[in-house]
């Protein structure tokens, strides 16, 4: 009896069981670095100023300047705060039909993938973009900032709507479909009871997007404060603007703590 | 309750009197609240521009079509580029959101009264702020590229990632982790064979979801300088060329809908 | 009442679960459907309220022909057959008298169903329903909050409010603990006796069905291969419709059960009362 062939070792096995393939990933990987960091134009000397503007504008958090600029400033945050409300109800108006269209157990085929094309389309597109055609077709202003965020929850509230209904409890469908209930019936009685708590949760989720959305169509003239701040950071006046990222931060974490107790309490 | 007894008949309502008179005045008020922001937002708008706009935009879209296939040679360095944004950005992002992360969950943190506020301070700024306007502030500060763009993409995804990551943590399994302790196994050895592997799934999830939106994000940066196909598409808008304007459209769609692919098939891979 | 002639139903898939089924329930008469998983217990009383489309075949309830009812008609006729569901299939995040007055949603307008606003006769009838059930204390509870006993209590009003002539009754006790299950099915039959309605019962557990049913129906792969009175099942039947077993066992028990039964009656919690 051989002692030798007794030694058994263990290791723990590689996560992808083909060495060629895993070998293959890393190396890919490191190529793939090295092109990207290759291809990156860099230019250190405007960094390295960069960074003693950096000091200045770190300490313009201290203290921030609220008051030369309070007018616009408060103008533009009110104009994103309307923008935020009216786009995030029509959006949601506007989402339930097509949510419905676009649910496999509600819709027939054709209206479903029409239906489906359009929150794609919706979503692809991230709302600057559509800002900036809106801005082009209605002109400088918060109508065109409130359609490019509108047709944004349309996208995104219509897909999880979609989602939902699809995923909710078929049974509970088919017991009010047995009392003879008609369409709008069943819908009223057996899919808005199931997917109307998690609804209202994501619309008051929709309506934080929107509000960080609205902060930046300004930047290509749809309205909002984003306007405000790109003037600021165009003319170097760091107090102003901190003071602007602010006010942003401050209503993002006061909507985000109201929005967790509505939901908890919409449960 | 709703149920009343009215000469000896029982009468169901859905609501009492008064949760109905609530529910009709929180209508009210929405509706209010709805109308007036309306018209706040209508008088800054002029309204012969809007009723002009299906002309603007049937005429618009007459321009757009064909799309100008031949500058698709100057574009791919600028999707090489978005690509790239979105990718470094988001690995930077990995890098600082792993240690937020475990310093924010209650169940990992070093310190509940110093190093958790902390944590959650970094998570709560980075996601405040959208990330045109990280780019915006980088853009100012270290001057137009791509650096600019990944470091934002990266500032702004670390609170998304460290977020979704930490309450992946405090939703753990502890009973498996007190069955790592019971071995009398240090801390750090605790985190590597208790709560890891419980977080890999979605810590795996986690990043390449963030990275989808990250493409997304990215095609947008170039509107305020920071590298990316949005140079070509802010420069082109500015210029008037529409047929490159539609070409642009089509590639950002193209790339959208090729990164929503690879992500959904690495994630089914992983989990 | 219900009359079933050369029912065919073909899946997609191709499963053929019904094959030729000929079936007449007269008024009055609760029937049991027993058989083996995937027999066409469920696919049967499904087809017959038009959940599932039958491949071919008539149904009629009365004198109406069910199978090929427009969308408006076959709406009329669902509010005349009530269906108790396996799981209940109560509306969660209902309450439970909006789960009972839902029977009535095939008789109102859609706004007056909208705002809840039923007609007083209907609420008259629903809190009837609950007291019958011992559950009208429970009225304003969300569906969610009961026990499983108690939801299908729910689900048996809400059947029941829709005054229907036939009762399809799909595994009402799957999901129940034997006393529940005993209580629900005696409540069954009591209620159907009351009324004077037809029900068929989707029920897999021989003996309940031999306890309560006076008339069994035994299905084994879409056909029907016993149809009779609960006496007349023996180990042969039940071989044939659920395959090679040892039978013997649950005939024996069913003696003994009956006199448990009687013991368990005088403990029912949901009291017999003559109907007005």
């Amino acid at each position: 009896m051989s002692q030798g062939a007794a030694i058994r070792r263990w290791k723990r096995p590689p996560f992808i069981k083909n060495p060629t393939l895993r070998w293959g990933l890393w190396v890919g990987a490191a190529i793939y670095l090295a092109l990207a960091f290759g291809t990156m134009e860099i230019d250190w000397n405007r960094v390295a100023e960069g960074l003693t503007r950096g000091e200045r504008f770190l300490m313009a958090f201290f203290p921030p300047d609220f008051s030369s600029r309070w007018d616009s400033i408060q103008d533009g945050i009110l104009e994103s705060l309307w923008m935020t409300i009216t786009s995030t109800v029509i959006g949601i108006i506007l989402s339930v039909p097509v949510g419905l269209g676009a649910a496999r157990n509600l819709a027939y085929r054709p209206v479903y993938l029409f239906c489906r094309g359009i929150l794609a389309v919706s979503r692809t597109f991230p709302e600057i973009i559509l800002a900036i055609f809106f801005v082009k077709l209605f002109g400088f202003g918060p109508f065109a900032g409130f359609l490019a965020l509108s047709v944004g929850t349309i996208g995104f509230y219509g897909k999880l709507l979609a989602e939902d209904i699809e995923d909710m409890d078929p049974v509970q469908a088919e017991a009010i479909k047995s009392v003879g209930a008609g369409w709008l019936q069943w819908l009223n009685y057996s899919v808005q009871p199931q997917v109307m708590p998690r609804m209202i949760g994501l619309g008051i989720y929709r309506l934080d997007i929107n509000f960080r959305e609205s902060a930046v169509v300004g930047i290509v003239g749809g309205g909002g404060i984003g306007a405000t701040l790109l003037t600021s950071f165009d003319r170097y006046e760091f107090d102003s603007a901190a003071a602007i990222l602010l006010v942003i931060i401050s209503i993002v974490m006061v909507m985000e703590y109201s929005s967790g107790y509505i939901r908890r309490w919409v449960q | 309750m709703p149920v009343r007894e009215i000469a000896d008949k029982k009468v169901w309502q859905r609501r009492t009197t008064r949760a109905q008179f609530g529910t009709w005045f929180g209508w009210l008020l929405g509706v209010a609240i709805f109308v007036y922001c309306w018209r706040l937002i209508s008088d800054k708008t002029i309204w012969f521009f809007v009723a002009d706009a299906p002309k603007q935009a049937a005429d618009m879209a007459q321009r757009m079509v064909p799309p100008k296939w031949s500058y698709m040679e100057v574009l791919w360095a600028p999707v090489w580029d978005t690509v790239n944004i979105a990718t470094l950005g988001t690995m930077i992002a990995i890098v600082i959101a792993v240690p937020v992360a475990f310093c924010a969950a209650r169940n990992t943190t070093p310190s509940v009264h110093f190093v958790r506020p902390v944590a959650l301070f970094i998570i709560v700024s980075s996601r405040s702020i959208n990330s045109l306007i990280w780019a915006l502030m980088l853009v100012t500060l270290i001057g137009p590229g791509v650096l600019a763009g990944v470091i934002a993409i990266g500032l702004r995804s670390i609170g998304f990632c460290a977020k979704l990551l930490y309450e992946a943590i405090e939703e753990i399994d502890q009973s498996q982790v007190e069955a790592v302790i019971a071995t009398g196994a240090a801390r750090s050895q605790q985190l590597s064979f208790g709560i890891v592997p419980q977080i890999m799934p979605a810590f795996a999830g986690i990043s390449v979801f963030r990275w989808d939106i990250n493409i997304r994000e990215s095609t947008v940066l170039g509107l305020v300088g920071a590298g990316g196909i949005g140079l070509q598409l802010d420069a082109s808008i500015s210029t008037l060329a529409w047929t490159q304007v539609s070409l642009i459209l089509l590639v950002i769609l193209a790339t959208v809908i090729v990164s929503e692919w690879v992500s959904a098939h690495i994630r089914h891979a992983i989990i | 009442m219900l009359r079933i002639e050369n029912l065919e139903k073909q899946y997609k898939t191709g499963d053929h679960a019904l094959k030729n089924v000929n079936l007449v329930v007269p008024k009055g008469q609760v029937m049991a459907l027993i058989g083996p998983s995937g027999a066409g217990k469920s696919t049967l009383i499904r087809c017959v309220n038009r959940l599932v489309e039958p491949t071919s075949g008539r149904i009629f309830l009365g004198d109406l022909e069910l199978a090929h009812l427009g969308s408006t008609e076959l709406r009329r006729a669902r509010t005349r057959m009530g269906m108790i569901f396996q799981e209940y299939a109560l509306v969660e995040r209902l309450s439970v008298m909006e789960n009972v007055l839902s029977g009535r949603l095939g008789y109102v307008g859609f706004w007056r169903s909208f705002f809840r606003k039923f007609p007083q006769s209907d609420i008259d009838e629903a809190f009837n329903l609950l007291e019958r059930v011992g559950l009208e204390h429970m009225a304003d509870k969300r569906a969610d909050e009961l026990s499983g006993g108690q939801r299908q209590r729910v689900g048996i009003c809400r059947a029941l409010i829709q005054n229907p002539d036939l009762l399809l009754v799909d595994e009402p006790t799957a999901s129940l603990d034997p006393k529940t299950s005993r209580q629900i099915m005696r409540l069954i039959c009591e209620l159907c006796d009351e009324r004077q309605l037809a029900a068929i019962i989707n029920i897999h557990d021989v003996l309940l069905a031999q306890m309560f049913a006076r008339r069994i129906v035994g299905l084994q792969l879409g056909s029907i291969v016993y149809d009779g009175p609960p006496e007349n099942l023996n180990p042969e039947v039940l071989t044939q419709i659920y395959g090679e077993e040892d039978w013997e066992a649950t005939i024996e028990k069913v003696k003994e059960e009956d006199e448990e039964l009687d013991t368990a009656a005088l403990l029912n919690i949901a009291k017999v009362s003559p109907p007005s």
